[in-house]
């Protein structure tokens, strides 16, 4: 028992019903030779990569079916040939991996594939956000490290009335500042 | 003043060595290649509609044979063309 997989595009002059009727031709012809058709597909119009006999559209048609014997596709593939409707035809024996790969196509269970470039943006959108947070607590120890050196400045204040340096120097102050602690730091 | 431990490497090392190519398909465990599925085949041909070779896409031999017939059922279709320009 072997699964075969038939396509073929179908002139998109004809109607809607004379589409449908010629999809329905085949379906017969292939249940009267004994096989037993297991889906059919109507992947509908659509655009051809390429014209074929001056036409750049067509309707699709794909027929899954088992046969004990590949002796129908011969009469089958030689009445798509005959038939002045049909575009296009292919006919595939399926092997194991293509059966269950149809089967969860069907099921849903694998889609179409799609480019990743759709992934990609949100991810670009989340990182920025993660700087932002990072930037955030850096003013924060910045903060903390002028408050304690508060504490040490009052040392410096101490020295200034022994000199009489005016008050309005006060502001420079900054400056012993940073040479405090690195007089501390020898100390110890 | 060199003894930095962020400081290891005086250039980024990650430059000039490449990245290690590897087969998709035994990767992922895919087992069969859509022909109808024109978006996943695109990955494998050039602007121009020409088959990759193997030493681009890094497939192993038995799945770039099963690509290459699948892109060929697709042309045939008319799902893929023969001949582009400015294919994707």
């Amino acid at each position: 028992m072997n699964q075969y997989e038939v396509n073929f595009i179908i002139d998109p002059v004809l109607s809607g019903d004379e589409i449908k009727s010629t999809a329905s031709i085949y379906e017969t012809l292939l249940k009267d030779q004994g096989c037993t058709i297991v889906h059919v597909n109507e992947m509908g119009l659509r655009q051809l990569a390429y014209p074929i006999n001056k036409k750049s559209s067509g309707v699709y048609y794909c027929i899954e079916f088992t046969s004990l014997t590949g002796e129908v596709i011969g009469k089958m593939e030689l009445s798509l040939r005959r038939d002045e409707r049909i575009m296009r035809f292919l006919t595939v024996k399926l092997d194991k991996y293509g059966v269950k790969y149809n089967e969860d196509r069907r099921s849903g269970k694998i889609t179409s594939y799609k480019k990743k470039e759709a992934k990609k943006k949100p991810y670009e959108g989340i990182a920025p956000v993660v700087k932002e947070e990072i930037i955030a607590p850096v003013p924060v120890p910045e903060v903390i490290v002028p408050e304690v050196i508060v504490p040490e400045a009052i040392v410096p204040e101490v020295i200034v009335p022994e000199a009489i340096v005016p008050e309005v120097i006060v502001p420079e102050v900054i400056v012993p500042e940073v040479i405090v602690p690195v007089v501390v730091a020898e100390e110890e | 003043m060199a003894s930095r431990d962020d400081i290891k490497f005086l250039s980024n090392p990650t430059i000039g060595s490449q990245r290690k190519k590897y087969c998709r398909f035994k990767k992922f465990g895919i087992k069969y290649i859509d022909y109808k599925d024109s978006e996943f085949l695109l990955q494998f041909i050039n602007e121009q509609g020409k088959l990759l070779p193997r030493r681009i896409t890094g497939n192993s031999l038995k799945y770039q044979k099963l690509v290459a017939v699948a892109v060929k059922r697709s042309r045939h279709l008319g799902i893929l063309p023969y001949v582009a320009d400015l294919l994707k």
